[in-house]
């Protein structure tokens, strides 16, 4: 019934409306003198140094992150997998081992690509 | 500057979004974390709970870009000038400056190539408060000086000079 969501949609208007109109009410009023200056990047009023304070760096966890998700996931299909293996049979044996086998091939292209090897 | 900002002529609407807008200004007046020397320890003194800034709307704040006062609470050296300058130049618009002490005032007792003589000279400031080190309720007093400085300023209303006369002359 489309009707039982009405209040949502009320709320979500209500929420739409009162952020346009507080963001243009204070673009309007405020003052907006930009200059390079002020838009640099806050390091405690100091030049910046290190590998950082370029705004671009190597995020190394970031691929071992998903690296570690994909095998999270796997795991977490094989534990329910095992425990109803027996009413499966065969396909659902061989299964597991073709979704096996599609990650194991994301997971050596990520090797290949130097995933693993930590750039210090 | 801003959009609507000293675009408008003195009616009941604009002296009166002027008062809202000052009154909202001067409530929520945030200093910076900022204390270069010994008067930073009557700053921090005031900020407590004994003296409480609070009460005032003064909220110490840990970046540029959240203030609204850059209290200068003691010597800048030479070295710490450019400095100074960065973080009030990071700070959001509109924005204030304290001079605390006689150091940030005028140099005081260092008159020596290394101190600058005067804050004065690195940022504009709005409000000197006197003393080595002035005592914490100094540091309120200067603060209501800056609400009361604050107090009718004209910020959507025009300078009454700058606007051309009703005659178009």
């Amino acid at each position: 019934m489309p009707i039982d969501f009405l209040p949502v949609f009320l709320m979500v208007a209500v929420v739409v409306a009162l952020s346009v109109f507080i963001l243009t009410l204070s673009r309007l009023i405020r003052p907006d003198n930009p200059y390079p200056e002020k838009n640099r990047p806050y390091e405690c009023g100091v030049d910046h140094v290190g590998e950082a304070s370029g705004g671009l760096f190597k995020v190394q966890y970031f691929v071992i992150a998903i690296l570690f998700v994909v095998f999270d996931v796997e795991t977490m299909f094989l534990f329910p997998w095992a425990v109803v293996l027996s009413d499966l049979g065969l396909f659902g044996y061989i299964e597991m081992f073709v979704f096996i086998a599609l990650l194991l091939v994301g997971f050596a292209y990520a090797w290949i690509k130097g995933a693993l090897e930590w750039v210090s | 500057m801003g959009v609507l900002t000293n675009r408008f002529q003195d009616s009941v609407l604009f002296t009166t979004s002027d008062n809202i807008i000052n009154w909202s200004r001067k409530s929520s007046l945030w200093p910076q974390t900022f204390g270069i020397a010994c008067c930073a320890i009557e700053m921090i003194s005031a900020g407590c709970a004994r003296y409480d800034l609070d009460r005032f709307g003064v909220v110490f704040r840990p970046s540029p870009r959240q203030s609204d006062v850059m209290i200068v609470a003691g010597t800048v050296t030479r070295k710490m000038a450019p400095i100074v300058r960065r973080l009030y130049d990071q700070m959001a618009e509109p924005r204030y400056v304290i001079a605390m002490g006689t150091c940030a005032i005028s140099g005081g007792v260092y008159n020596t190539y290394a101190v600058v003589q005067g804050v004065d000279c690195i940022i504009p400031v709005d409000i000197h408060v006197a003393g080595c080190p002035p005592r914490p309720e100094a540091l309120l007093h200067g603060f209501l000086q800056l609400q009361e400085k604050i107090t009718g300023t004209r910020v959507l209303r025009a300078e009454p000079d700058t606007l051309p006369s009703p005659e178009g002359a």
